[in-house]
């Protein structure tokens, strides 16, 4: 059968690495139209969970709550099954399953179409999050069992699957984005779960806004990727230029019958017939509704060219030589800095704040503040790969740019090493898994970076896997101490939970990188494809140096996960006794076997005394740790009465339930059998992911003829690396041993007291945080409180002040008018009565008065007429 | 029936104020009075949002579809002036924008569903139980103004709906308002009026040029296409040896208020023939300013915005919802019919300034977001940011940021009336609006947290609810010709994030403020406002052909028209 063919040809992969160069053409896709079922069900189980989900947990038990969320992540995963095997039965230039649903906005040449699309890179992440997630789903069942909110917790996480399949399976960017945002919102509600803790409720908020700051990179670098796409140099080469006249421009034809108020005639003329694309599959995608307003577009190479938001189409322009695009982006410059490395950087800031790297990785270790499956699916296993996936994603546009995969690989680099150094000293379990997780996703930077994405995509399989095994494992640990985080309150509980002991060591030696798990083959390669990165990068001597950098960050990376399998499993359990999930401080008695060493041996430090307790530099950090710690996890639950209905008093550890260990079981198989997929290129075979993937992976040797070093065909000196890999694992391995195996050892704490400043600066993560919030933050409030202040005092004061002024010259105006104009008025009445009162004596009714007047009165004018004369 | 629609839209509001007055005349209670002013008002609001929901599945938005629901009648034969409404993809969304926020705000104007345990403080009683009849015939009154200015195409008829509009709002402040009422609904007229001064001295210009003899033999000369153009199509017309234009009866007059014919005549630059005016300015640039202010108060554009504040903080919920949701439209849209349409070239040189506006709108009050306390003066600033995305968009000159600015007009006209009501639950209830005063709110009032967070979300621009929508569109579209100025709008994802999130981290999250234990949820009166709202947010954050495919190929026509003139 054409299916167990292709599985066939896909295991014994023996193909030859050079068989990149003919798959530059116009991607082939196949119609499939159930696609959209793998979202819809998540989507379906978090609105019913929202609508109804207290009604179904009061009347009839909350485990339907958790049923119906793990049943939909099950359908979910059964039709990402389905689509695989769909997928399996195509021949390889062909394996690209499109589901279009409808076209959600046209704008000009801004089009969005609601589709769907799976390529085997996408149906890789689709497989890892819904099978990881059906998996963190059930092991929620048992380590939310307790909470009042449980409906509510799966609605959340049955949001966050369909966005996170939003995200890989969207085939535009603005599907992807929508997923991008989409799962940050489910971050930001699953960090602040327990709300009613206002310090959780702020890790949320500050995850959320830092990754506004990578969104504000993102759309910048899509939108110039939008606008380096298209202008006019597509137009003019391509269909009718714009309209010539201006008046076939200014009138859409005006109707001298005005009655009827017909004022346009059609002006179809206006709307170029744009050719439908010229895929052939187009037309049974049934798409045309959504082209056929489309904007002007050219077709070269029998490529439609000109600004899209498609992957497909974007892929397709840069892919085929003949469009002339991939010439025409390579060529321009935006400042003088070439436009494709602007672009590329500009969507490499969203993905560091989605995958915390430097300097955007502040989020993360707060992140922490959610339920511990939350930080397995979305802080480890899921949500923090995007960024990965973007850049594997976008390939093609990175290929072309060494200068902007240089800056991948290196912040990559630098974000591994750095989270690494403080990895080693944090006490609280989550917070070195979460550390481990920046600088895990630093080695995937690498992968992606030195242009050998399906190792970085390989490194994000097999790290879903052990780093979710990791984390749920911590979770148990959690869970049977009581919410108890602190890895020094631990110890010994191997004897306690020697199921999550095992899962825990088996995920230990895959994320140290010995070869006996997936880790190491991920890791290796990274390492391998960077020390031979050659043109991929702006100086090949770059890609030697991320792999010392690398090389050595392996070495840390086993050491700060054997160091918190032996801090947690091995020794003396020391937590019995203490109260539940309040810390105190640690008063002589109780202090951690390895601090009474420490003080035993290092009594000069003990300078001053701090009340009760131990004095000195270790006492700080362990004072300021278990603020940290207060801050950071369940531990602080049940102080604020949530969440804890796990209220076990104290007592010794105990194994969590079955459904919890079923689940670590599971992962760890996988993380043993995800081994087989990258099996194994120094002896000459294709590792079946890379061949799996190579569909939708244009090599940068392809798109720019670029050359790796000449190195890179070298087995001896690939086996010499990875002997130095193994080197470094059993290195760290031994050394954590030494120090941290059953709690003997008392050398840590005194190199720690040996650098109180050091420590003190690692352990509170380089002060990073507290950088920021005094420039940043400070600075915008600082802003924010003189804008307020201008707009309440300027600006109004400008407006009150006119009323004022306006009132003033109108009391003015009335004081003229009352006095003046009315005085004026009023004086010439009074002067009219005064005047009536003298002339009424006058009128004093006697005769002879009035004969006296009129002689008077002749007499005058005689006179005058004697004088005029 | 369907002919009129417009004029049913229109008028009956204005019939049911009229029989809210004839009540006085009808010999009943107090209490059955009031309650036959609320019926009255529902009814009356209830039939245009009828007309406006069949409005939104009857236009015909294919490109090159003519005016619709087009009726002219003349008015004032003697002076050209008609009653001539119509709606085109510009105007469309506007009107079925204000026939549904109206009547949203009539349902939150109802005292009825409320629970029996809200407002209980018998010596401040609730807006709705005041004065009730003179409130419902201010509403209906206002809604008159609102469809009026949106559909009307002539001059004249636009600026007398647009000055009915102004004097209910002044009474629906300045009566049922707050404690500073006097102030903010004094302060509100003023600056509306300073503003109408002015458009209405354009509108008499405009007027007295479109008869210019001398003027249209200038045209013919200089620019003999153009002017033969416009005899051809008869929008000039020669009668007894002078141009003119046509009333819709066939009626010839020397001047014209008609509104489309004026854009035509710009189109055609026969306002930039006008010589230089004063100290070299030209006419039409005085004119643009003119107008143009006359619209940024309404907008309202940074400087001109301290009333908005104001008045919201004042007004009655509903109130505040209709300022918000409707009111601020008027001036994008009052920019796109005249100063866009009639003055395009003006327009042209003129767009960085009024790009630099909209991104000081969108930042300056983004910022000033974030040092407020006060909630509803919080939610009034982000309006003020937010309307400047749709001066962006349109100063961008390209499809989609236009496009992307109208459609702003009513993703916001959606988020934004939810916003006050969401204020308004909670000041009905606690009687303040510090957002500092409360705390850990979500464990009391889940359902109402929940809305809130729908529409801060929405607000802030969250992917699959409407306000990205818009916001993406505008700042694509203007990134190709403004890209600096983009980039610093595109600053306020960051900044608007954060004042919302921060809001709801102070009000909702963290241990709860006992004073308020016992507040209850969401009533079923506001479960009427808010959730067709919410269902809109969500409908067009997946779906903004909805809308866009009305107002687009309008729009793009305008544009193409704004780019011929360039």
């Amino acid at each position: 059968m054409d299916i167990l063919g292709s599985l066939r040809e896909l295991v014994l992969a023996s193909g030859e690495h050079g068989e990149h160069a003919a798959p530059l053409a116009v991607q082939a896709v196949k119609s499939a139209g159930y696609l959209w079922l793998i979202p819809f069900f998540p989507l379906l189980g978090s609105a019913i969970n929202a609508a109804l989900g207290l009604r179904i947990q009061r009347r009839y038990g909350r485990k339907w709550c958790s049923h119906l969320a793990i049943g939909a992540m099950v359908a979910s995963f059964l039709v990402a099954v389905v689509a695989l095997v769909d997928m399996l039965g195509q021949p390889a230039e062909r394996r690209y399953l499109v589901d279009h649903l409808w076209n959600m906005l046209t704008a000009g040449d801004v089009q969005v179409n609601l589709s769907f699309a799976l390529d085997p890179l996408s149906m890789v992440m689709t497989l890892i999050i819904t099978f990881v997630g059906a998996l963190i789903h059930v092991y929620s069942q048992g380590y939310m069992a307790d909470d009042p909110s449980y409906w509510r917790f799966f609605c959340y996480l049955n949001l966050f699957v369909f966005s996170m399949l939003l995200l890989v399976m969207g085939d535009n960017f603005v599907l992807m984005f929508f997923g991008w945002e989409g799962v940050g919102l489910c971050s930001y509600l699953l960090i602040g779960f327990w709300y009613t803790d206002l310090e959780k409720a702020k890790a949320g908020v500050k995850a959320f806004v830092t990754n506004r700051f990578g969104d504000f990179g993102f759309v910048l670098g899509l939108f110039l990727l939008f606008w380096a796409l298209g202008g006019g140099w597509v137009t003019k080469q391509g269909v009718t230029p714009e309209h010539e006249s201006r008046w076939a421009l200014a009138d859409p034809g005006y109707q001298p019958k005005a009655k009827d108020g017909t004022f346009y005639e059609a002006d179809r003329a206006l709307t170029p017939a744009s050719p439908p694309a010229t895929y052939d599959e187009v037309a049974k995608l049934g798409t045309p509704s959504g082209w056929s307003q489309g904007p002007a577009v050219a077709v070269r190479g029998g490529v439609r060219v000109g600004p899209t938001l498609s992957f497909r189409e974007l892929r397709d322009q840069i892919a085929v030589e003949s469009t002339g695009v991939r010439q025409r982006l390579t060529s321009m410059t935006v400042l003088g800095v070439p436009v494709l490395a602007l672009i590329a950087i500009l969507l490499f800031v969203g993905a560091t704040a989605k995958s915390a790297q430097l300097p955007l990785h502040v989020w993360l270790p707060d992140a922490m503040a959610g339920p511990t499956p939350v930080s397995a699916l979305i802080h480890a296993a899921t949500m923090v790969t995007a960024g990965v996936y973007l850049v594997a994603r976008l390939n093609f546009i990175y290929a072309l740019s060494p200068a902007a995969m240089t800056v991948v690989a290196v912040t990559g680099a630098v974000t591994a090493a750095f989270a690494a150094t403080i990895g080693f000293v944090q006490n609280d379990i989550k917070k070195v898994l979460a550390y481990s997780t920046v600088s895990q996703l630093g080695f995937m930077f690498i992968g992606v970076g030195v242009g050998a994405y399906w190792a970085g995509i390989y490194h994000l399989l097999t790290h879903a896997f052990f780093k979710a095994c990791l984390f749920l494992g911590s979770g148990s640990v959690i869970l049977g101490c009581h919410h108890e985080q602190d890895m020094r309150k631990m110890g010994g509980l191997k004897k306690y939970m020697p199921l999550t002991a095992k899962t825990y060591w088996y995920a230990c030696v895959a994320i140290a990188g010995f070869p006996i798990a997936n880790g190491f083959f991920s890791k290796d390669e990274i390492l391998w494809k960077a020390f031979t990165a050659g043109d991929n990068l702006l100086d090949p001597a770059i890609g030697k140096a991320i792999w010392l950098l690398g090389w050595l960050t392996a070495l840390g990376t086993s050491f700060y996960m054997w160091r918190s399998y032996y801090m947690t499993f091995t020794g003396e359990y020391r937590g019995a006794g203490h109260g539940h999930g309040t810390f105190e401080a640690p008063a002589p008695g109780h202090a951690p076997p390895a601090a009474a060493a420490a003080h035993k041996l290092l009594p000069r430090l003990a300078t001053h005394s701090l009340g009760a307790a131990h004095a000195g530099t270790f006492d700080q950090d362990v004072a300021m740790a278990s603020v940290q710690v207060a801050g950071a996890g369940g531990g602080h639950a049940a102080a604020h009465g949530h969440s804890d209905a796990h209220g076990h008093p104290g007592g010794p550890p105990q194994e969590s339930p079955r459904s919890m260990t079923w689940v670590l079981i599971t992962l760890a198989v996988g993380c043993g059998a995800t081994v087989l997929l990258g099996l194994f290129a120094p002896l000459g075979i294709v590792p079946p992911l890379e061949h799996w993937l190579s569909p939708s992976l244009l090599p940068a040797e392809a798109l720019v003829h670029s050359r790796l070093s000449p190195d890179a065909g070298n087995h001896g000196l690939e086996w010499l690396l990875i002997g130095a890999s193994v080197g470094v694992a059993f290195g760290g391995w031994l050394l954590a041993r030494a120090f941290y195996k059953d709690a003997k050892s008392a050398v840590p704490v005194r190199l720690a007291a040996s650098y109180p400043r050091l420590h003190r600066t690692v352990f509170n993560k380089y002060y990073v945080d507290e950088l920021y919030q005094r420039t940043v933050l400070a600075a915008s409030m600082v802003f924010a409180r003189a804008c307020s202040a201008f707009d309440r005092v300027v600006v109004d004061g400008v407006v009150n002040g006119a009323a004022a002024v306006g009132r003033f010259l109108c009391n003015i105006d009335g004081a003229i008018d009352k006095h003046l104009v009315d005085g004026a008025v009023n004086l010439f009445a009074d002067a009219t009565l005064r005047a009536g009162k003298q002339l009424r004596r006058v009128q004093s009714g006697r005769i002879q008065h009035y004969l006296y007047a009129a002689l008077a009165g002749a007499l005058v004018v005689v006179g005058i007429n004697l004088l005029l004369r | 029936m369907m002919n009129h629609l417009l004029s049913i839209i229109i008028f009956v509001p204005l019939a049911g104020a009229a029989l809210v007055a004839l009540l006085f005349a009808v010999p009943m209670g107090k209490k059955a009075r009031d309650d036959a002013a609320r019926f009255i008002a529902l009814l009356g609001s209830a039939i245009p949002f009828a007309g406006g929901m069949y409005l939104w599945l009857a236009f015909n938005g294919a490109p090159g579809a003519p005016m619709q629901y087009s009726e002219r009648a003349t008015w004032i034969g003697g002076m050209g002036i008609e009653y001539f409404v119509a709606v085109d993809g510009i105007s469309v969304s506007m009107v079925i924008l204000s026939t549904l926020i109206s009547f949203i705000a009539t349902i939150g104007s109802m005292p009825w569903w409320k629970r029996k345990d809200e407002h209980h403080d018998p010596s401040h009683p609730h807006f709705s139980e005041v004065k009730v009849p003179g409130y419902m015939a201010m509403l209906l009154l206002l809604q008159t103004g609102m469809s009026g200015t949106f559909a009307a195409q002539d001059m004249f008829l636009f600026f007398v709906f647009w000055e009915v509009m102004l004097l209910p709002m002044y009474f629906l402040i300045g009566i049922w308002g707050g404690p500073r009422k006097e102030y903010a609904a004094i302060k509100f007229f003023l600056f509306t009026l300073a503003g109408s001064v002015l458009l209405l001295l354009a509108i008499i210009a405009l007027h007295y040029q479109s008869g210019d003899a001398e003027l249209i033999a200038k045209l013919a000369a200089s620019n003999p296409e153009a002017h033969g153009q416009l005899v051809a199509r008869r929008v000039l017309v020669m009668q007894d040896g002078a141009w003119g234009y046509l009333l819709g009866d066939g009626h010839f007059v020397r001047r014209t208020f008609d509104m489309v014919v004026l854009a035509k005549l710009g189109q055609a630059g026969l306002f930039d023939l006008v010589g230089p005016f004063l100290f070299g300015v030209t006419f039409a640039k005085l004119m643009w300013v003119f107008m143009f202010l006359a619209f940024a108060v309404k907008v309202p554009m940074v400087p001109f915005h301290t009333w908005l504040p104001d008045a919201h903080v004042e007004a009655p919920t509903p109130i505040s919802v209709i300022l918000a949701g409707i009111l601020l439209k008027m001036g994008i849209y009052g920019m796109l019919r005249f100063n866009w349409a009639m003055l395009p070239a003006a327009t042209v040189s003129f767009a960085t300034p009024v790009a630099v506006f909209g991104v000081v709108n969108i930042v300056y009050a983004a910022m000033v977001c974030l040092a407020q306390r006060d909630l509803k003066k919080l939610i009034a600033y982000s309006s003020v940011s937010h309307m400047g995305f749709s001066m962006l968009g349109m100063a961008a000159m390209t499809e989609a940021g236009i496009s992307g600015a109208v459609l702003n007009l009513f993703t916001h006209g959606l988020i934004s009336p939810m916003l006050f009501l969401i204020v308004g639950v909670i000041y009905d209830r606690a009687h303040h609006r510090d957002i500092d005063g409360f705390g850990g709110l979500a464990k009391v009032v889940p359902e109402y947290s929940a809305v809130m967070g729908l529409a801060f979300f929405a607000s802030l621009g969250l992917p699959g609810l409407a306000g990205f929508v818009s916001e993406f569109l505008v700042l694509n579209g203007s990134f190709r010709e403004l890209p600096w100025h983009t980039a610093l709008a595109a600053t306020s994802v960051i900044v608007t994030a954060a004042y919302y999130l921060w809001t709801i981290q102070r009000m909702f999250l963290g241990s709860l403020n006992q004073k308020y234990s016992h507040l209850p949820d969401l009533n079923w009166r506001e479960r009427f406002t808010l959730y067709p709202l919410g269902a809109l947010v969500i409908v067009f954050g997946f779906y903004p052909n909805v809308m866009l495919s009305l107002i687009n190929n309008d729009l793009y026509r305008l544009l193409r028209m704004m780019k011929g003139v360039a």
